[in-house]
């Protein structure tokens, strides 16, 4: 806050100091993107440069031009758009069955010490497996098809949205949930009014872990065998010999990925500026 | 209106926190209980709020006893506690959930003309220095209206200037319902600036040691001889409360030619 801001507390001042901090807001995180542009896209110039001048050999790794007709070329063809659909959506039931449960399960151990005592233990001998161990029974079990990949990514988001749930539920500062208690709050009210506001910021790095892990496990799921998917575009270029489709695959992976985790930033944005952390400013 | 009947608290570890504390505060009347580190002031206070079970004994409010919170009493903490994710509007507003809006409104916004903080409404917590979130966290339990409000050293955090201003700030909103006070300190000037009573609490375990009326017309002159006198009174028995040995002694700080 500016300091007439603070000298003059008339509400027009606030919201005058509010929309100038907004607007300067946009103007630094446009400038932050170009910033975090800067490292990839002068290495990939590089590499062209280094590429066209002839001193790399690029029949293992092809030049950023050639990486771009391939990804164009799959885009104009529709085969783009089909294997990010068939993707996209396999993360996302997966993301939201893994989530979901994560979400029930972490916040009954979280505010019940007993089924934290009793569902815990087990729960925590059941991540320490590595998911990919569980690839051939839940193909044994839902068949080659889409289920067995939902139920390997529904694992793997799982255990992430859980365990951050648990642990942000269990630390809620009690300080804050006694002035709940002093103003009588139902069971309800208090999960609604303290809990869930209190959680949230915890809750909302939990959900973007698991959509890394669902992003990691999409892969896994796909390269065992699929016959749509960004992961089937790797396993085909690898087969065929095609560095530039398997590159053009990841920078998919890439972008999809890094979407994904920003709408759940930017979705969570409007809930969380009441923050005070150090960090609030960029 | 407030009755205390020998109250106890022996918390799980075999602490004994309190033992047989008795006291009975009349409605509008101002009590500071004050004493040494340990004698029991903040439990004594949670047994009262209902935020914590005694192990015997029982609090009344005009006759109903209580057993957990309750709405004629309010707390306000040591530190503001107030909710960051709600706006300074929406803290104070907190315990009226079950209000009209209209009336929600009205009464948070004369909450915030009343404590200096108008215009702060819309503010995040973060942006309120000490002195206003507390101010802000005070009138939070005093909008809910309740007939009694517990204080638990809701001034220590501050600076000594900032805190005269809001013990002035808390009687001029004590004036404005005349709410019983229950105000626990460690600090002799605050408690004979702001007390019709100061009770005097013994450590391990806390009960109460000596009881002292201060008479003093207010406002208080803090500068004038009848406060000093008031003041030097408390700090003997405080004195008295930490050296183990004679009874409970019952004081008197009266006004000018009382005597």
């Amino acid at each position: 806050m500016s300091e007439a801001g603070t000298l003059d507390p008339a509400r027009d001042t606030a919201s005058d100091t509010r929309t100038t901090s907004a607007r300067r807001r946009f103007a630094v995180s446009g400038s932050t993107f170009l910033l975090g542009l800067i490292l990839p896209v002068s290495t990939a110039l590089a590499y062209e440069a280094a590429f066209r001048l002839g001193l790399v050999q690029a029949r293992l790794l092809p030049p950023p031009s050639k990486i771009l007709v391939t990804l164009w070329d799959l885009a104009r063809s529709g085969e783009l758009a089909t294997h990010v659909g068939a993707t996209t959506l396999r993360v996302l039931l997966g993301f939201g069955l893994g989530s979901l449960a994560g979400m029930l399960l972490g916040a009954l151990t979280g505010s019940s010490p007993t089924a934290r005592r009793l569902l815990d233990p087990t729960l925590q001998a059941l991540r320490a497996i590595p998911s990919l161990a569980w690839v051939p029974l839940f193909i044994l079990w839902l068949g080659i098809f889409e289920n067995s990949k939902i139920a390997l990514i529904a694992t793997g988001v799982f255990f992430p949205v859980y365990l951050g749930v648990m642990a942000a539920i269990a630390n809620v500062d009690r300080k804050i949930v006694e002035v709940g208690r002093a103003f009588r709050l139902s069971r309800s009210a208090m999960a609604r009014r303290v809990l869930l506001p209190a959680i949230l910021p915890d809750f909302v790095v939990a959900l973007r872990s698991g959509l890394g892990l669902g992003f990691m496990f999409v892969v896994a799921a796909e390269i065992m065998g699929a016959s749509e998917g960004l992961g089937y575009l790797l396993v085909d270029g690898q087969q065929l010999g095609k560095p530039d489709q398997i590159l053009a695959a990841i920078i998919a992976f890439a972008i999809l990925g890094k979407f994904g985790d920003w709408l759940l930033v930017a979705g969570s944005k409007p809930f969380l500026s009441w923050q005070d952390s150090h960090s609030r400013i960029s | 209106m407030l009755i205390l009947d020998k109250l106890s608290k022996t918390y799980p570890n075999g602490m004994h926190a309190l033992s047989d504390v008795s006291l009975d505060v009349a409605t509008g009347e101002i009590v500071a209980l004050i004493g040494g580190s340990g004698c029991g002031k903040t439990t004594l206070l949670r047994l009262v709020s209902g935020l914590e079970a005694p192990t015997s004994g029982t609090v009344s409010v005009d006759g109903e006893k209580i057993s957990a919170p309750h709405p004629a009493v309010g707390i306000v903490f040591q530190e503001p506690r107030l909710l960051p994710w709600l706006t300074v509007a929406q803290n104070i507003g907190f315990g009226l959930d079950h209000l009209p809006k209209s009336e929600r409104d009205a009464r948070v916004d004369e909450a915030l003309l009343r404590v200096g903080l108008s215009g702060y409404g819309p503010r995040w917590p973060r942006e309120l220095s000490g002195g206003q979130a507390q101010r802000a966290a005070i009138v939070r339990a005093l909008v809910a209206r309740p007939k009694a409000l517990l204080l638990d050293e809701p001034f220590s955090a501050l600076d000594a200037l900032t805190r005269a201003s809001l013990q002035d700030h808390l009687l001029g909103l004590w004036d404005a319902h005349r709410p019983t006070l229950v105000l626990v300190t460690h600090d002799v000037e605050e408690a004979v600036a702001l007390a019709d009573r100061v009770i005097v609490l013994q450590p391990k375990p806390g009960r109460i040691f000596a009881e002292i009326r201060v008479d003093l017309p207010r406002p208080r002159d803090r500068l004038s001889h009848d406060f000093a006198e008031a003041e030097r009174e408390v700090l003997a028995a405080l004195d008295g409360s930490l050296t183990p040995q004679q009874p409970a002694k019952t004081g008197k700080a009266q006004a000018a030619g009382w005597w």
